[in-house]
């Protein structure tokens, strides 16, 4: 059914329909509209027995998920940014006790400074944690990959994470066509967990385990992503035959047919590419682009496939690497490896700045000619930063960077440089 | 359970996990000897027929207890139970009152009648000479060993000094008499006023294959008081017979009773009864030197006896006595004062103690007679004649009922192993339960029970018992009251705190065992027994 | 029989005895006990965790029927009971992370209820260092919301399984390997420390009780009288740790008497924020008696001793005893 809707609401909706058990949920931006439209749900009587809990943290969000789950109940939570680092123990800890737990993340940027808008920083701290990380490019995506993701998670008893990306998916209104409620039960059995604290059949789970059987449970665990790169696929085929559209995936090209140059990206950003793509294909440029759905398992192979024919790889992306570059393009490299493929890394959008067309279209532009510096800010101000770096040379003690920085974009109050004080 | 690899365990796997090999010691559990036990001189095990009248098996608990002393109903009574003084409990609270749950059970017995069976006729034959508690205990032991038991006694009647020794209102008769039936029912053969002379000849004549000698000691020892004018002079021996046999003795309205023993304590107590107006005991020492047990004293005090301390009878006209007063010097003796008082009574009954009449066995070939007067015997209780043994207050030990009692028991299993060709060797005794290896903190809060005493008026008067049994309510209580010392009681502790389970409870009555598979060797449940049952060993290995 | 008597030798001081009355005796007395925590477990020689976890566990089993699951704290009593390959537990048993027992539970809890098993209880468990630290605010937040959990702290004082460092439940004056016994004042600070038994109780969860291992029938009936409860249930139980308070493993229970013959470990139960009920002294004993063969305060009897400190400590004791009436005579 086709409706004008919030993007958190269609989660929300999308997530009911899975018939989670147990919703634990702390709220934070921008995330909370999806776990309101859920407690609103459970607290009408829509969600069948589901228990919602209202805890005191992230941590204990996902603490009470791992609880529940381990009690053989599908469940269910969601957060973004410091919520998901506030968690991260736990977010170990869930994917090495195998349990299948589906999360979204409203991504965002992480502080400080602090930030509540748009970026991929998050999920990317949380890239190695053993979770699965699917992106979704539009509401519609993010509905059916959270669909999607229970199947999958449970298929493989591992914990998924559904990437969407902060208020530009998450507090968008859209038309999506939420589906049927029979339609999703067709498509996603009843959880049947491989195993549960029972007490007619008692195990002890949470072992210490010591270096003689500590890199085997680390190979299989990362032998369950291996086995996911097959299953996320299957599962994409499943769901366009049972919902009749494309969604989900490993990866979805985007006018790759001969392209020198293809770019890639996680998330919302994808439809901006697709627009830019347009419209250098119309002006004659050889421009496809490549929309990663699974950044986790990272399709290596089926990039390395896709991407055998480009001359170029731009790599878009919304996280950074302190002191690397680019997280996505350095994943980007390893498929590529041994190829002399080029591989431009582009930051953009941190903490949600604009990516506009204009500007993608402009960098893709020069990475055509190959003079795009790598790795390249997107539309970063140099006025500001070439101003504060001028101003370390002259002071040993560098100071807060993001408040000189508005200081010097006229944003607080100025300040002769040198005065004391407080300054507020 | 299918479950994933390593981080999921089966339940209870650690079982597969020996932890035993972490000990340097271990616990084992052990019975040690009760101090009560230990203090008996009848050997009673006293801590276990206490257990199981804790469980309120009166017979079972009675069976135990005269697997060791046929008298129970009589010790209970007169027994100065030297096991109370050695009671762990008095460290507690107060002492278990072992001899009112004593006397409780040997009054149930004569009340409902149980019996004892003799053992399997062994074919030989024993004779027994006296039938006083030793020569009683003796024949019991050996009937029930399964011989065949004659006992000649020179007196008319069974009971040795318990008869003619101890007043009626400590030892009602009927209970003796019920406690020597029982005996007699046994198969014994008691011959009266038959007095032993020839040992040799009675032996070859009656065909006895032993003989165990036990006549007492009852000739009264004498002092040479001045006398200017001989007043009226009795020994104390004499006047307790004279109460059972036949008049009543007639001491007068003041009598002076001279020792302080337990002897000078009923002489004194029976001149009360017998309408004295003062019974005055002379005694050259302290209160607390006196032989005589405190109770006694305590309750011929309340009866109105008057005791002069640290005094000696230097001098007799008619019935003027004139005394001296003493003092005690730095060794603990008295010493004379050269003060002097005088005394108007009566009559005086001289209570110093007693003899043996060993005059028939000085002919007896190998029969040593130390110089006191007693018979010598060996650690089997056999004189220096094979086959000859004796016991009692005539060889050379304290002089009580229980420890006659005991020496007849002793005598009897030595016998049994003389006539079967060996000598009787006693198990090792078990290592001494003292308090400190007891965890006292468990036990419960309970004053010692208070047995009925009869009241002052009356026991003026009569010669009614003066102290009553508890009933069955408080002896149960009483009986309850033991520690257990060194033995379990299945309290259940080891197996409760023992942090690796590595104690096994086999069950009621079964007791407990380790586990050494598992157990660490922690000590704790060597630290919480409550009875001190488990020690801790070295490891060897 | 003329009359019941009551009196047996130990009364109910001791697990069990022959002679009691079967439901007076406790359920370590009983060969049929569950052995929750069983053999083969590698906690130290004489672990009063290993103890009070068994205790505890067990009683509960019993008041649900044996249909209990279980949360575990990091800790001692995790790190010892479930090693690869092996483990201790005989009931589904669940570790998550250090800090997060009681929301996992709290989950645990949710599953059940939404699955409609209204038979299943929850019980979660931890160290003091896992519930008082580093777990507090999920054990608040546990309380907040009364989940159906009931929560066991074993409290041993500090840190053991990391090597005996200082926690919020560590006493004045204890040397641990953070809290030295050196310099002026050696040992753990005076006037520290939480006391999450208050804590919980201001939370006005319908049942918070403190027992000991010393003293199992209490211990027992706590626990089942919290089983017999529902929401959010907190006992605090008193464990000696030989390794951390430099004791013998022979004296864990010893040790554990004298805390609560001291006062300095008050025994009392409390529903919905109220005092209902307290385990009186039975023989009342100097903090010196507690604190003497216990090597983490030998500092205070060393030389010429730390006589301020040990009257410090002294009336603490005395406080409590005032604060909960611990012996009857003092309450007025």
């Amino acid at each position: 059914m086709l409706k004008q809707i919030e993007g958190s609401q269609a989660v929300a909706e999308a997530v009911a329909m899975c018939r989670p058990e147990v919703i634990a949920a702390y709220p934070i931006t921008p995330q909370t509209h999806i776990v309101e439209g859920l407690a609103a749900m459970v607290r009408e009587g829509k969600v069948g027995t589901c228990q919602y809990i209202n805890v005191e943290s992230e941590f204990a969000a996902l603490s009470a998920a791992i609880g529940a789950s381990a009690a053989g109940a599908r469940t269910y939570t969601a957060t973004s940014s410091q919520g998901l680092l506030f968690m991260a123990e736990a977010v170990y800890n869930a994917s090495g006790l195998g349990l299948p737990i589906v999360m979204t993340i409203g991504n965002r940027a992480i502080g400080a400074p602090i930030n509540i808008w748009n970026d991929h920083s998050d999920s990317m701290s949380m890239a190695n944690s053993g979770w699965l990380q699917l992106f979704a490019e539009t509401n519609q995506e993010a509905v059916d990959l959270h669909i999607q993701a229970f199947r999958l998670a449970e298929q493989l008893s591992v914990p998924v994470m559904v990437c969407v990306d902060g208020f530009i998916l998450t507090h968008a209104y859209e038309r999506v066509d939420i589906p049927d409620p029979d339609q999703v039960d067709r498509f996603l059995p009843g959880f049947e967990p491989v195993q549960v604290l029972d007490p007619d059949d008692p195990i002890s789970m949470g072992a210490m385990v010591g270096p003689e059987a500590f890199m085997e449970v680390r190979y299989l665990a990362h032998h369950k992503q291996m086995q996911a790169l097959e299953a996320i696929p299957a599962l994409a085929a499943d769901f366009a035959e049972s919902f009749g559209r494309e969604s989900g995936g490993l990866i979805a090209p985007y006018r790759t047919e001969g392209a020198e140059t293809v770019v890639l990206a996680l998330g919302s950003v994808n439809g901006t590419l697709k627009d830019a793509v347009d419209e250098m294909r119309a002006d004659g440029q050889s421009v496809g682009a490549i929309k990663i759905v699974s950044f986790r398992p990272f399709p290596l192979a089926q990039l390395r496939e896709a991407l055998a024919g480009a001359k170029r790889v731009v790599v878009v992306e919304k996280d950074l690497a302190l002191g690397l570059g680019g997280i996505v393009a350095s994943n980007v490299r390893m498929a590529l490896r041994g190829l002399a493929t080029p591989v431009y890394t582009v930051i953009a959008g941190l903490g949600g700045r604009s990516i506009t067309k204009r500007s993608l279209t402009r960098v893709i532009a020069a990475a055509t000619t190959d003079t795009l510096e790598d790795p390249h800010f997107l539309d970063l101000d140099w006025q500001a930063v070439d101003s504060e770096l001028a101003r370390w040379k002259e002071r040993r003690r560098a100071g807060p960077i993001a408040e000189n920085l508005l200081r010097e974009m006229g944003l607080v109050g100025h300040r002769p440089h040198g005065t004391e004080g407080p300054t507020s | 359970m299918e479950h994933p690899f390593a981080i999921s365990l089966d339940v209870g796997s650690s079982l597969a996990n020996h932890t035993g090999n972490w000990r340097t010691e271990r616990p084992v559990y052990l019975d040690r000897l009760p101090p009560c036990n230990n203090a008996c001189p009848a050997g009673e095990n006293i801590q276990s027929w206490l257990h199981r009248a804790e469980e309120g098996d009166y017979e079972g608990a009675w069976r135990v207890l005269i697997a060791d002393n046929p008298f129970p109903a009589v010790h209970g009574r007169v027994c100065y139970h030297p096991c109370e003084d050695a009671c762990n409990r008095g460290q507690i609270d107060e002492t278990v009152s072992i001899h009112a749950v004593e006397r409780f059970l040997g009054d149930e017995a004569l009340k409902r009648g149980w019996t004892i069976e003799p053992g399997p006729d062994t074919g030989k034959k024993v004779l027994v000479i006296g039938a006083g508690p030793s020569g009683l205990s003796a024949a019991y032991h050996l009937r029930r060993l399964g011989h065949a038991v004659t006992v000649r006694e020179a007196g008319p009647m069974a009971g040795g000094m318990l008869r003619f020794g101890i007043p009626k209102y400590r030892l009602p008769r009927d209970v003796l008499d019920g406690e020597i039936a029982r005996i007699a029912a046994m198969g014994v053969e008691f011959v009266f006023e038959s007095k032993v002379e020839d040992i040799p000849a009675e032996m070859e004549t009656g065909g006895f294959d032993a003989v165990f000698v036990a006549v007492g000691a009852h000739l009264a020892k004498r002092t040479t008081i001045p006398a200017r004018e001989a007043g009226k002079i009795l020994d104390a021996v004499s006047v307790l017979r004279d109460m059972e046999t036949g008049d009543p003795p007639k001491l007068g309205r003041r009598v002076v009773v001279y020792g302080g023993g337990n002897t000078a304590i009923d002489v004194a107590r029976t001149a009360k009864r017998l309408g004295a107006s003062e019974a005055l005991i002379v005694y050259r020492r302290t209160r607390e030197q006196m032989p005589a047990h405190d109770f006694e004293v305590r309750e011929a005090l309340e009866e109105g006896v008057l005791i002069n301390w640290l005094q000696t009878i230097k001098q007799i006209d008619a019935t003027t006595f004139t005394v001296e007063k003493m003092r005690i010097d730095e060794s603990g003796w008295p010493q004379p004062t050269g003060e002097f008082e005088t005394i108007e009574a009566d009559t005086l009954v001289l209570a110093l103690g007693q003899n043996v009449d060993t005059g028939f066995l000085e002919s007896v070939p190998g029969v040593a007679i130390a110089k006191d007067g007693v018979v010598e015997v060996d650690a089997h209780m056999m004189t220096g004649r094979p086959g000859l043994f004796a016991g009692g207050d005539m060889v050379p030990a304290e002089r009580t009922v229980t420890v006659a009692v005991g020496h007849g028991k002793k005598a009897a299993r030595n016998i049994d192993a003389w006539l079967a060709g060996g000598t009787y060797d006693p198990p090792p005794k078990h290592e001494l339960a003292d308090f400190d290896l007891l965890n006292a903190w468990y036990y419960t809060d309970a004053d010692q029970s208070v047995q009925p005493q009869l009241d002052i008026a009356r026991r003026a008067s009569t010669f009614g018992e003066v102290v009553g049994g508890l009933d069955e309510t408080t002896a149960l209580f009483e009986a309850r009251r033991c520690l257990s010392c060194g033995n379990c009681f299945e309290c259940d502790n080891c197996y409760g705190v023992c942090p690796d389970n590595s104690v096994i409870k086999l069950g009621p009555g079964n007791r407990f065992e380790f586990n050494y598979d598992f157990c660490k060797g922690c000590g704790l449940c060597v630290a919480e027994c409550p009875c001190g049952a488990i020690k801790m060993v070295p490891e060897t290995t | 029989m003329s009359q019941r008597v009551k009196f047996y030798q130990t009364g109910t001081f001791t697990v069990g005895n022959r002679l009691l009355d079967a439901d007076q005796r406790t359920v370590q007395a009983t060969r049929e006990r569950n052995n929750s925590l069983t053999s083969g477990h590698r906690a130290c020689q004489g672990c009063g965790e290993a103890l009070g976890a068994r205790y505890a566990v067990d009683a509960a089993m019993r008041a649900a029927d044996n249909r209990l699951v279980a949360v575990n704290a990091t800790g001692c009593l995790e790190v010892f009971s479930t090693p690869y390959p092996e483990s201790s537990w005989q009931l589904p048993w669940l570790h998550s992370l250090f800090g997060n027992a009681p929301a996992v539970a709290a989950g645990v809890a949710a599953a059940l209820r939404a699955k409609g098993d209204t038979r299943t209880r929850v019980l979660a468990q931890g160290g003091d260092g896992g519930t008082v630290d580093i777990g507090f605010g999920c054990l608040s937040g546990m309380f907040d919301r009364n989940d159906d959990v009931l929560y066991i702290c074993y409290d041993n004082e500090a840190y053991m399984n990391t090597g005996v460092q200082r926690s919020a439940r560590t006493p004045a004056a204890a040397r641990t390997a953070t809290t030295p016994a050196v310099g002026e004042h050696p040992g753990n600070v005076m006037g520290q420390g939480k006391n999450p038994a208050l804590i919980a109780m201001a939370h006005e969860i319908p049942y918070v009780a403190t027992a000991s291992v010393a003293d199992l029938h209490d211990l027992e009936a706590k626990v089942t009288r919290a089983m017999g409860m529902g929401g959010a249930r907190y006992i605090h139980i008193h464990v000696p740790c030989p390794l951390g308070w430099g004791s013998r493993p022979c004296d864990t229970i010893m040790l554990a008497r004298l805390a609560v013959e001291s006062g300095l470990f008050p025994l009392y139960e409390a529903e919905h924020g109220e005092v209902v009920d307290v385990t009186p002294i039975r023989r009342r004993v100097p903090v010196e008696d507690y604190l003497r063969p216990q090597k983490r305060f030998a500092h205070l009897f060393r030389g010429e001793g730390q006589a301020e400190t040990l009257a410090a400590i002294q009336a603490t004791a005395d406080r409590n005893i005032r604060r909960f009436g611990l012996v009857p005579e003092e309450v007025s």
